[in-house]
C-alpha cells in the first residue's frame, strides 16, 4: 500500500527539537518526553508495509519504507530518547538537548530510509549532530575530539557517497536492499558502513570521542551511531562472510583495549566496539536466528550501554573524576548509582534473568546452528571476557576496589530516575522477553531459559569473574592510554606535517630571499643607469650637443656628396 | 564476588568504622563465599546431561564436566595476559597527545 499521508517518523524530533532552545523548565521535559512518545506512536501507527514515494529527477526515492527491522531500531531510538532526554534535561544544556534530538530524530529517519539517498542524507545529519552534542560539553579536549570525530564521519560519508553513486550506475536502482559486496559501489557503501559501525582499522573515534562529551551527551552518543550502522548492515548486507572475522576483530580488539583502560567511560566506550562485534558477526553469519540475534542484542544492548553510561556520567557529574585510579568505594554514598552500574554490568555480561541472557545467546546458538566451531569456541570466550572488562571491571574500579576517600551524594531525582526505568527494562527483557522476540525481523523459535543454558552461562560468567579476582594484581590501573590506529592521525601525520611545516617554511625563506634579492638586483641596476648619477639620467652639456649636430651634418654632407 | 584485596588507602580510619568490606578481617570470608559460589555453580554438572552443539563434527568437547568454567576461568586469563603482553607496546602516558 502506497499511503499519501506517511509522515516520516524520524522527523518529528529533528523539527520538534528546534523548539527546545525556546522552552525552559516543565516545558521543556515535557517536550523532551513527548517528542519520543510520539515518535513511538507514529512509528507504530504507520501500518506494516507503508511506503512513501517520491519522484526525484529520473529516481524514485521512498523516504519512509516500513519494514520490521526499521520499525525495531526506530522503537529502541526512541525509548533512547525518552530515557535520555529525562537524564539530560536537569543539566544539559540547550545546545546539547537539542544536536542530541536531532541526531536520535535523524537515526530514526535512518531506519525508515526506503533508498540509499534517504539514508545517507540522514546519516550526514547524524554526523554533524553528534558532533555538535561533543562540542556542548564545552572543554578543549571535547573541542579537538568533535573535530576528529567528524573528520572520519566525513571520510565515511564520501566513501559511502562514492558507493552509492556507483552502484547506481551499476544497477540502475536507489533501491535500499540487501545487496552482496560483489562490485566495486557495493564494497564501498559497505565500507562506509563499517565505518559507522566502529570496525577496524578506525575503531578508535569511539574511544576517543565519546568520553569527551558531558555526562549526558554520551550517554546519547553510544546509543545511534554505531547501532544506525548494525541496522544499515543488517538490511543491506545480512550473510555478507567478510562480516564474521571484522566482527570478531572488533570483540576481542573491545575487550583487550578495554582491560588497558584507565578511564571508566572509555571502558564502557571500547565495549561499545565488543558488543557490535558480536552483532556484525552475527549479521555475517546471516541466517534467520542470527538476524534475530543481531536485532535483539541491539536493542537489548542500547539500554544496558546507555545504563552504564548513566552510572558512570552520575559518578562524573558527582566527583568531576574518570579515572579508575582516581575513584573507588563510592558504592557508601552511592547506593543508588552503584546498584544500577551493576545491573547494567550484568545485563551487558548476559547474566541469566537480564536482557543481555535473552538476546546474546541467540548469536551463539546460530553460530553453533552452523556448524562454525571456532566462531563459536570465539564467542563464548568473548562473552566470559564481556564479564571481564565491562560487566566486572567497571563496577569493581569505580565503586568497589580501594576506599578513595570520596563520599559524593546519588544524583539528583530525574537521572535516578532515569536510571531506574532502564534497570527496570534490563530485567523485564530477561524476565519476559516474548514481547521483545515478537517485533523481531523473523518468527523466533527458541528457549533461553533452559537448565542446560541457566547452568553453562553461570558457570562461565562466575569463573570468568574467579580470573579476574585472582588476577586483580595484573589488572591494576596505571595512569596510561594505549596507542590505537588514531595515533597514525593523532601523532604521525602530526609529526610529519610539523616537520613538513619546519622545512617547507625554511625553504620558502630562501626563496623569498632570493627573489627579494633579484628584485634588489633590479632597483640597483636602474638607480646607477637612471639615478641622479646614472650615465642615462646626466643633463646633456650644451658643448656635446654642438659636436654631435656638427658630426651628424658632417655625415648627411659625406652621404650627399657620395 | 566483593573482596577488597588491595589495602584500602583509608588506613588511618580505625578499623571499626570502615565498611564491612574493607575490613582486612573479612577478607578470608570473601574469598571463602566465591569459593562456595563456583563450587555451587559446579554441581549441577554432576546431574546434568550436557547436549554437545558439534557432536557430527566430532567435537565433544563442550559436553564434558565442567567445560564451561575451565573455558571460562582460562579464556579470561588468556586475555588479561595478551592484555598485559600488548600493554607493554600499547602504553602511553596518559598526557601522551596533550599538547
Amino acid at each position: 500500500m502506497t499511503s499519501e499521508l506517511a509522515f516520516p517518523p524520524g522527523l518529528i524530533m529533528v523539527l520538534g527539537a528546534i523548539l527546545i532552545p525556546f522552552l525552559k523548565g516543565r516545558s521543556r521535559l515535557l517536550l523532551l518526553l513527548g517528542l519520543p512518545v510520539l515518535t513511538l506512536a507514529a512509528v507504530w501507527g504507520l501500518p506494516a508495509d507503508a511506503s512513501l514515494k517520491v519522484a526525484f529527477l529520473d529516481y524514485m526515492i521512498e523516504p519512509v519504507r516500513s519494514t520490521a527491522e526499521g520499525r525495531l531500531f526506530a522503537t529502541i531510538f526512541a525509548i533512547m530518547a525518552f530515557a535520555g532526554g529525562l537524564y539530560a534535561h536537569r543539566q544539559a544544556s540547550a545546545t546539547e538537548l537539542t544536536a542530541a534530538f536531532v541526531y536520535a530524530g535523524s537515526a530514526i529517519g535512518v531506519t525508515f530510509a526506503g533508498d540509499l539517498l534517504t539514508l545517507f542524507v540522514f546519516w550526514e545529519i547524524m554526523a554533524f549532530a553528534s558532533m555538535l552534542v561533543i562540542w556542548s560539553a564545552g572543554t578543549p579536549g571535547a573541542r579537538h575530539a568533535g573535530y576528529r570525530y567528524l573528520l572520519i564521519h566525513l571520510l565515511g560519508g564520501v566513501i559511502l557517497m562514492v558507493g552509492i553513486v556507483a552502484h547506481v550506475i551499476e544497477s540502475g536502482s536507489l533501491a535500499f536492499t540487501a545487496m552482496q559486496p560483489d562490485s566495486f559501489g557495493n564494497w564501498l557503501i559497505l565500507i562506509g558502513f563499517l565505518v559507522n559501525a566502529g570496525a577496524p582499522p578506525l575503531s578508535a573515534w569511539i574511544a576517543d570521542a565519546y568520553p569527551e562529551a558531558s555526562p549526558s551527551g554520551t550517554v546519547f552518543l553510544s546509543a545511534f551511531t554505531t547501532k544506525t550502522a548494525v541496522f544499515a548492515l543488517l538490511v543491506g548486507f545480512p550473510g555478507a562472510g567478510i562480516l564474521v572475522p571484522i566482527g570478531l576483530y572488533m570483540v576481542f580488539y573491545g575487550i583487550i583495549y578495554a582491560l588497558l583502560e584507565n578511564d571508566m567511560r572509555r571502558i564502557l566506550a571500547y565495549s561499545i566496539v565488543n558488543q557490535v562485534g558480536f552483532m556484525v558477526t552475527a549479521i555475517g553469519i546471516g541466517t534467520e536466528i542470527a538476524l534475530n540475534g543481531a536485532a535483539a542484542h541491539a536493542f537489548a544492548h542500547i539500554i544496558y550501554k546507555a545504563l552504564l553510561l548513566m552510572s558512570a556520567g552520575s559518578v562524573l557529574l558527582m566527583t568531576g573524576k574518570r579515572k579508575c585510579t582516581d575513584l573507588g568505594g563510592l558504592f557508601q554514598s552511592m547506593p543508588v548509582t552503584a546498584i544500577n552500574g551493576i545491573i547494567g554490568a550484568l545485563a551487558i555480561s548476559a547474566f541469566p534473568f537480564t536482557s543481555g541472557f535473552v538476546t546474546k545467546s541467540l548469536e551463539t546458538q546460530a553460530a553453533a546452528n552452523e556448524g562454525m566451531l571456532l566462531v563459536w569456541l570465539l564467542l563464548l570466550a568473548a562473552s566470559a571476557g564481556v564479564f571481564l572488562h565491562a560487566g566486572i571491571k567497571f563496577p569493581w574500579f569505580v565503586f568497589f576496589q580501594k576506599d578513595s576517600g570520596l563520599r559524593p551524594p546519588d544524583p539528583p531525582a530525574s537521572l535516578r530516575y532515569a536510571m531506574w526505568l532502564f534497570s527496570f527494562l534490563c530485567i523485564a527483557i530477561g524476565l519476559y522477553p516474548y514481547p521483545l522476540y515478537a517485533i523481531l525481523p523473523y518468527p523466533v523459535d527458541y528457549q533461553p531459559y533452559t537448565v542446560e543454558h541457566l547452568v553453562t552461562q553461570f558457570q562461565i560468567l562466575l569463573f570468568a569473574g574467579f580470573a579476574f579476582f585472582v588476577m586483580l594484581k595484573q589488572m591494576r590501573r596505571t595512569l596510561t592510554i594505549s596507542l590505537d590506529f588514531d595515533w597514525f592521525y593523532r601523532k604521525f601525520l602530526k609529526e610529519i606535517s610539523n616537520e613538513f611545516t619546519l622545512r617547507t617554511s625554511a625553504a620558502r625563506e630562501q626563496r623569498e630571499e632570493q627573489v627579494w634579492s633579484a628584485v634588489q638586483r633590479l632597483i640597483d641596476n636602474l638607480y646607477k643607469h637612471h639615478g641622479p648619477q646614472g650615465m642615462l639620467a646626466r643633463n646633456w652639456p650644451t658643448g656635446s650637443m654642438v659636436i654631435w649636430v656638427a658630426v651628424l651634418l658632417g655625415l648627411s654632407l659625406t652621404l650627399y656628396y657620395i | 564476588m566483593k573482596e577488597s584485596s588491595q589495602g584500602p588507602r583509608t588506613a588511618s580510619q580505625p578499623e571499626t568504622r570502615k565498611h564491612w568490606l574493607y575490613r582486612s578481617e573479612n577478607l578470608p570470608k570473601l574469598w571463602v563465599i566465591q569459593i562456595v559460589i563456583l563450587v555451587l555453580a559446579v554441581l549441577p554438572e554432576f546431574f546434568l546431561h550436557h547436549h554437545p552443539h558439534f557432536e557430527e563434527s566430532g567435537f565433544v568437547l563442550d559436553g564434558t564436566f565442567g567445560f564451561y568454567a575451565w573455558y571460562g576461568f582460562l579464556s579470561c586469563a588468556g586475555m588479561v595476559t595478551l592484555a598485559k603482553i600488548l600493554g607493554i607496546f600499547l602504553k602511553r602516558k596518559d598526557t601522551y597527545y596533550d599538547e
